[in-house]
């Protein structure tokens, strides 16, 4: 009886050792094996790739070397060269600027939303959503009409002497930020809004109760219960953001070359395998050790991660 | 300022939830270091003025006045009142010290005294060890402490407690009452207490009010209420009470002999006898521990009622009867247990019901 208990008890049925593996292969093992064979192994692969050396024909061979790494933070062939450590900080300026942008247009919009009556918060949380029903492509070329040069936005922009008649709103930084916080505000606004939604407003009217303004109130006791919410939609939209290249190239001009575009660069038209590796990795050491440094604080201030 | 002034003084209050009114009129005068108690069931609108008072609910019409100022000049960080709210309400991402170091800090009270203040007041609730624990690790008799250190701190002129004590379990909630009270009286803060605990209103406050459906139907020290209940509604929300209709048979000077469903009974109409008293059918209503028991071979007299034991629940220190009237009207008795149950009144047997005149009230409805 006793040798008999040895497997775990699932909705009241005792179950053997091997059920048990069964039934967690059954359900569990999908997942893993989706994980394992599409993603683990082939970033195992790139990693691996980052430390070959490439051959002339575009393939790669040994020896191992840290040659594509210390290529990628400025030291290449011909001394100290600025050219990627700019492209990583052009990107991040892009990345850490969606994130702001969309940030202050978030938290209003998330609190409006979350006020309005049940009816409306589906239709308005649609709304949001119906930039996802459109390809990337079709909506920042749309964004080229509409900042053309005699499109009614660009006309305002004239007739509030923003800009001079005749000429288009794009390809200027503007126009990229614009087209990067249309793409990406969906992102910031549904994990949001699903922290405000869960608010305590009880503990925001003991903050108005101990003396604390409207503003202090917000600041105190309404900011702390949605920041769960607001870090995890800023990541969603920091990390997609910084390998953006799409956007910055249609609607800045294609003057410019991000982290993801000297990715797919290195790995099509330079054929640089290695080397494409290596600035991937890279890209991804910066995010995981982001997210790790957040993690820490959030555990050392006792709250939940995410 | 005089300290006469009513630390809080109610005029006409109306609050309206759409169609529902919260509040209907109501008026009241709290004074200045007052244990003052709004006593209801839930949705009888105690919350809601307490709520207008603090200024987290604003009300339709009428007038609040805060030591004499108008309330509606002063948004509700402004205001002399503190709240210990129900659900406590605590800041969770901050520790119970800088929880109750808040609102020190929002009238930016110097730092050094900010230290010592908070020290103090929490010795006083008794936590002086969860200064860096946060909420969540706290028990709800903790956060309870935590959320009562965090409002007198402040000092407030007057403190709001919205049911404070509601969701700890009986013994805790106990020993708190005792806690409070004398917490109360060493600060000299005036406090307004709504609770639906009719025991706790009696056991701490100076005086209640008696809710219901946003009125005040009944305002008096805790002996007044329960003795002198004047309606139906008060007499059966604080304690039991046997409710019996009366017709009146005979009028004397101060007393009358009235006809009810048990039987014939002398009701003493007082000096003064009140509008229902003067009329010829009223309710009167005895407590039930005013309702002795005795023998069924005792000589019948005034007030005595022959009835029939029906239930009986032993509760230690009391026993409750449920005894049955000649003609199917329940009476409701309680006697201390002295010397025991008294094996003479057990189930079936038959006794004789004392219901003495000082006992009888005649309610106004």
């Amino acid at each position: 009886m006793a040798n008999e208990r040895k497997g775990e008890v699932q909705f009241g049925e005792q179950l053997t050792v091997r059920s048990h593996i069964l039934r967690s292969a059954m359900t569990s093992g999908p997942g893993i094996f989706w994980v394992t064979f599409f993603l683990l192994l082939p970033l195992v692969w790139i990693g691996v790739i980052s430390f070959l050396t490439r051959t002339e024909v575009g393939g790669f061979e040994r020896p191992f070397t840290f040659e594509n790494y210390t290529r990628f933070i400025g030291f290449g062939f011909f001394g100290f060269d600025m050219l990627y450590p700019q492209i990583i900080l052009r990107s991040l300026v892009l990345g850490i600027g969606t994130a702001v942008l969309c940030m202050i247009t978030a938290l209003p919009l998330a609190f409006f939303i979350a006020g309005l009556p049940a009816r409306y918060k589906t239709l308005a949380l649609t709304l949001v959503l119906i930039p996802f029903w459109t390809n990337l492509l079709i909506r920042t070329y749309a964004w080229q009409i509409l900042l053309a040069p005699e499109s009614p936005l660009t006309r305002l922009a004239v007739w509030l002497h923003f800009t001079e008649p005749g000429l288009p709103l794009y390809p200027s930084a503007m126009a990229i930020y614009i087209g990067m916080v249309c793409d990406y505000l969906p992102f910031l606004v549904l994990p949001l809004y699903a922290s405000v939604e869960k608010i305590d407003w009880s503990i925001a009217e003991a903050a108005s109760d101990l003396g604390a303004d409207g503003p202090r109130v917000f600041w105190h006791a309404i900011l702390p219960q949605v920041t769960p919410g607001l870090v995890a939609g800023i990541i969603l939209v920091l990390i997609p953001a910084t390998g953006q290249f799409v956007i910055p190239d249609l609607l800045g001009g294609a003057k410019t070359v991000m982290l993801g575009n000297a990715i797919q660069q290195q790995f099509q038209q330079s054929r640089d395998w290695p080397f494409g590796s290596a600035i991937t990795f890279v890209g991804m050491g910066a995010v995981m050790l982001g997210l790790w440094a957040y993690a820490r604080a959030a555990g050392e201030r006792g709250g939940e991660i995410i | 300022m005089a300290t006469d002034t009513p630390a809080i003084q109610v005029d006409n209050l109306v609050r309206r939830f759409g169609d529902v009114e919260a509040l209907s009129h109501v008026s009241v005068s709290i004074r200045k270091g007052e244990f003052f108690s709004l006593l209801g069931p839930s949705g009888c609108g105690k919350t809601t003025l307490l709520r207008c008072i603090g200024g987290l609910d604003i009300p339709d019409e009428g007038v609040i006045r805060i030591d004499g100022t108008d309330a509606r000049q002063i948004p509700a960080h402004k205001r002399p009142v503190n709240t210990v709210f129900q659900s406590y309400a605590l800041f969770p991402h901050l520790t119970v010290s800088d929880n109750i170091a808040f609102g020190l800090r929002m009238k930016n009270v110097p730092k050094q005294e900010i230290g010592g203040r908070v020290t103090r007041v929490m010795d006083m609730v008794e936590i002086p060890k969860l200064a860096d624990r946060k909420p969540a690790q706290l028990s709800g008799g903790q956060k309870q402490r935590v959320a009562l250190a965090r409002a007198i701190v402040n000092e407030p002129m007057v403190l709001l407690l919205d049911e404070p004590l509601g969701a700890l379990d009986l013994k805790l909630r106990k020993q708190l009452q005792v806690e409070l009270l004398q917490l109360q009286r060493r600060l000299g803060i005036t406090f307004i207490y709504v609770t639906h605990d009719q025991e706790e209103a009696l056991v701490m406050s100076d005086r209640i009010a008696v809710m219901s459906t946003g009125k005040i139907v009944q305002m008096g020290d805790a002996e007044d209420i329960y003795e002198h209940p004047r309606t139906r509604y008060v007499s059966q929300f604080l304690g039991s009470c046997n409710l019996l209709d009366a017709t009146v048979k005979r009028r004397g000077a101060s007393d009358a002999v009235v006809q009810t469903s048990v039987g014939e009974l002398r009701v003493e109409l007082g000096a003064n006898p009140s509008e229902a008293a003067r009329r010829d059918q009223f309710t009167v209503a005895i407590r039930p521990e005013k309702v002795s028991l005795s023998g069924p071979n005792e000589a019948p007299g005034e007030n005595r009622i022959k009835v029939k034991v029906e239930q009986l629940i032993y509760i230690g220190s009391e026993t409750h009867y449920v005894l049955r009237a000649g003609d199917g009207v329940e009476l409701k008795a309680q006697a201390l247990n002295v010397r025991g149950c008294a094996p003479e009144f057990d189930i079936g047997k038959e006794a004789i019901a004392f219901l003495p005149a000082a006992g009888l009230l005649i309610l106004d409805d």
